[in-house]
């Protein structure tokens, strides 16, 4: 189909009911309510569908374990302090082994913050963000067409894999409008999991717990779930390269950082400088085999990230002391241009003697 | 000879883990009961909730789900929603209810959500050890109001259901208790309506249900009992709350 222009909320929306979502439940919060509002416009009058403005994340989060449970594909979405409150809802999930999809379009934080694109949920995000040892997948877009696609892939995730995947973008990306073409006609029929909880019908009753006075279950339980995010391991990383072959320092950004690093890094690479970009797109499970492969030949890497430094962490594991790593990133919602990254580029570059 | 009782089919065989006269046996029984006669079980999800009832999926035998503590009627709600023809309830507790999912509570309720909730009221927190529950009476001993519930500092007991009347969503509440044969008789009654108000598409319905817990209470069973209808009924007075069915009774 043709591309169309959208802005980055309305994108996930679109793809989402694309995918197959039947049921929509949030809460409004800034910079992510054209969502909820596209959800609203789409879902509440459809037949078999269903849309809720309900009277809080934790709330939302709850209905989407009901409608999960109902085995349909189903959504929410907020911000980073309503995803905050979302945690404990996650985690239930988790130990559930509910399919769902949660999209965080975060903000700058800690506390209510400001309402502008911040990448410090990345910690939250990529390490399970409740309590109890959960992982959740992550993917993070860096486009209006990367926020089409990989909603359609997050549901086809947790389908695959009876997980919570998370969607962490930014204020950017929520806002702003770029075009798009989305690959996938919604779906004729509306499909319902097998193991769908509803009424003990030609089977024997089932429940879905998470409480048991069992430790040993509990053990098996985690067990279980460890084991399957071993396999998630192996199968779906994801991350982007650019200008990597011959680079001799590499960025590593995700997100609309990764965006902004890209415009950098042609701006270095114009004045000579060998840079390269590596973009993890799954930020749980993070790309580390990658990053240890381009360690192989670049020497060093500077991370940058609008926060204070959360991914780099993941970046000096993969490394294992293998390569230098540097970081530079901007917290609270400022949003560095690729001007500015360019020149700490340069520094770097010169200031290691690379040519 | 007649045989005029039998164990429910659909409560299993399994001794129930519940303490000498507590309320929850009882009302399980009756649930199985009902739901055996109205023959919901192979459409109905039941959503027990944390709780000394949080094992209630080891004796009823249909699916059940367990909640987050006080998210219940958020799960029932996105369950019902995704699946209309499902008859979805929650059992919940006080503190469950009335409490840490006030909220859910009073947003499904004012929705008019089409699910039916079992609510136990038993004026304490049984499972983690006698705490004060929001429906505590005022003077009762807890172990965290040690000195008497002080309603100035500890404030009052909640009436939920004389609360939720007030919502437009609100098809049917009773008060009903399991504290005599003759109550007992009438808290299935009551159960049997509320159902009924969801299959009929009408609104959210609830049976809020004064229950024993004599261990908590620091009663014999007996005295517990007595207890129901001497203390907790002044408060929490027994009858139809709301009911705009236009159907006096369902049977």
């Amino acid at each position: 189909m043709a591309k169309v222009l959208m802005d980055g909320n309305s994108v996930i929306g679109e793809a989402a009911i694309r995918a197959g979502c039947q049921c929509y439940f949030g809460y409004p919060i800034t910079p992510q309510n054209e969502l909820t509002e596209y959800m609203a416009n789409h879902l509440s009058r459809k037949k078999g569908c269903a849309f809720i403005q309900a009277e809080s994340e934790i709330a939302a989060i709850n209905m989407v374990f009901g409608a999960s449970l109902a085995g349909v594909r189903v959504m929410t979405s907020s911000s980073s302090p309503g995803i905050s409150l979302k945690q404990e809802g996650i985690s239930y999930l988790a130990s559930c082994e509910l399919p769902s999809v949660i999209v965080n379009m975060s903000r700058g934080g800690p506390g209510l913050g400001t309402i502008s694109a911040s990448q410090s949920d990345y910690f939250q995000a990529t390490r399970g963000g409740g309590h109890g040892d959960y992982r959740t997948i992550v993917l993070a877009p860096s486009s209006g067409q990367e926020l089409a696609d990989l909603t359609h892939r997050a549901f086809d995730l947790a389908d695959k894999y009876r997980i919570p995947v998370l969607i962490l973008g930014d204020g950017i990306l929520g806002q702003m409008m770029e075009p798009v073409e989305f690959k996938h006609e919604a779906p004729a029929e509306l499909p319902v999991r097998s193991n769908a909880l509803r009424g003990a019908k030609g089977r024997a009753s089932r429940i879905v717990r998470t409480c048991t006075s069992n430790t040993s279950d509990m053990e098996e339980l985690n067990w279980s779930l460890y084991r399957r995010y071993q396999l998630i391991k192996e199968e779906e990383i994801t991350s982007e390269t650019f200008l990597v072959e011959d680079a001799e320092l590499i960025v590593v950004s995700f997100g609309i950082a990764a965006r902004i690093a890209r415009g950098a890094i042609k701006n270095a690479r114009a004045n000579g400088l060998k840079v390269g970009l590596l973009q993890p797109v799954t930020l749980w499970p993070f790309p580390s085999a990658k990053v240890a492969e381009l360690a192989n030949r670049a020497k060093y890497f500077l991370v940058f990230e609008m926060n204070m430094g959360q991914m780099i962490e993941d970046v000096q594991l993969a490394l294992n002391g293998k390569g230098e790593t540097f970081f530079y990133g901007r917290p609270g919602g400022v949003i560095p241009t690729p001007s500015e990254v360019f020149r700490v580029i340069s520094r770097h570059y010169y200031q290691r003697g690379l040519s | 000879m007649t045989k005029v009782y039998s164990r429910p089919k659909l409560l299993k065989k399994k001794i129930f883990h519940y303490c000498a006269g507590c309320g929850h046996s009882i009302i399980h029984r009756l649930l199985a009961e009902v739901i055996e006669e109205m023959n919901l079980q192979e459409r109905i999800v039941g959503i027990n909730s944390a709780g000394c009832s949080v094992f209630a999926y080891d004796y009823l035998d249909i699916d059940m789900a367990e909640a987050a503590h006080g998210r219940g009627m958020a799960v029932a709600t996105g369950l019902k929603r995704a699946s209309p023809e499902t008859i979805v309830f929650t059992y919940q507790g006080d503190g469950d209810l009335a409490a840490i999912g006030t909220a859910e509570t009073v947003h499904t309720a004012n929705r008019g959500e089409r699910i039916t909730t079992i609510f136990v009221n038993n004026a304490v927190y049984g499972m983690t050890g006698g705490q004060m529950a929001p429906t505590t009476l005022l003077a009762q001993l807890t172990t965290t109001t040690p000195y008497g519930r002080d309603a100035m500092l500890e404030g009052h007991p909640i009436r939920v259901s004389e609360m939720l009347a007030l919502l437009g969503g609100v098809v049917y509440i009773e008060r009903t208790a399991v504290d005599s044969p003759a109550n007992i008789r009438k808290t299935k009654k009551s159960i049997r309506k509320a159902f009924q108000v969801q299959i009929d598409g009408l609104g959210f319905s609830m049976v809020e249900i004064l229950a024993p817990c004599p261990i908590n209470w620091k009663m014999e069973p007996l005295e517990a009992w007595q207890w129901i209808g001497k203390e907790m009924t002044k408060v929490f007075p027994l009858g139809v709350i709301k009911d705009i069915t236009g159907q006096k009774d369902a049977d």
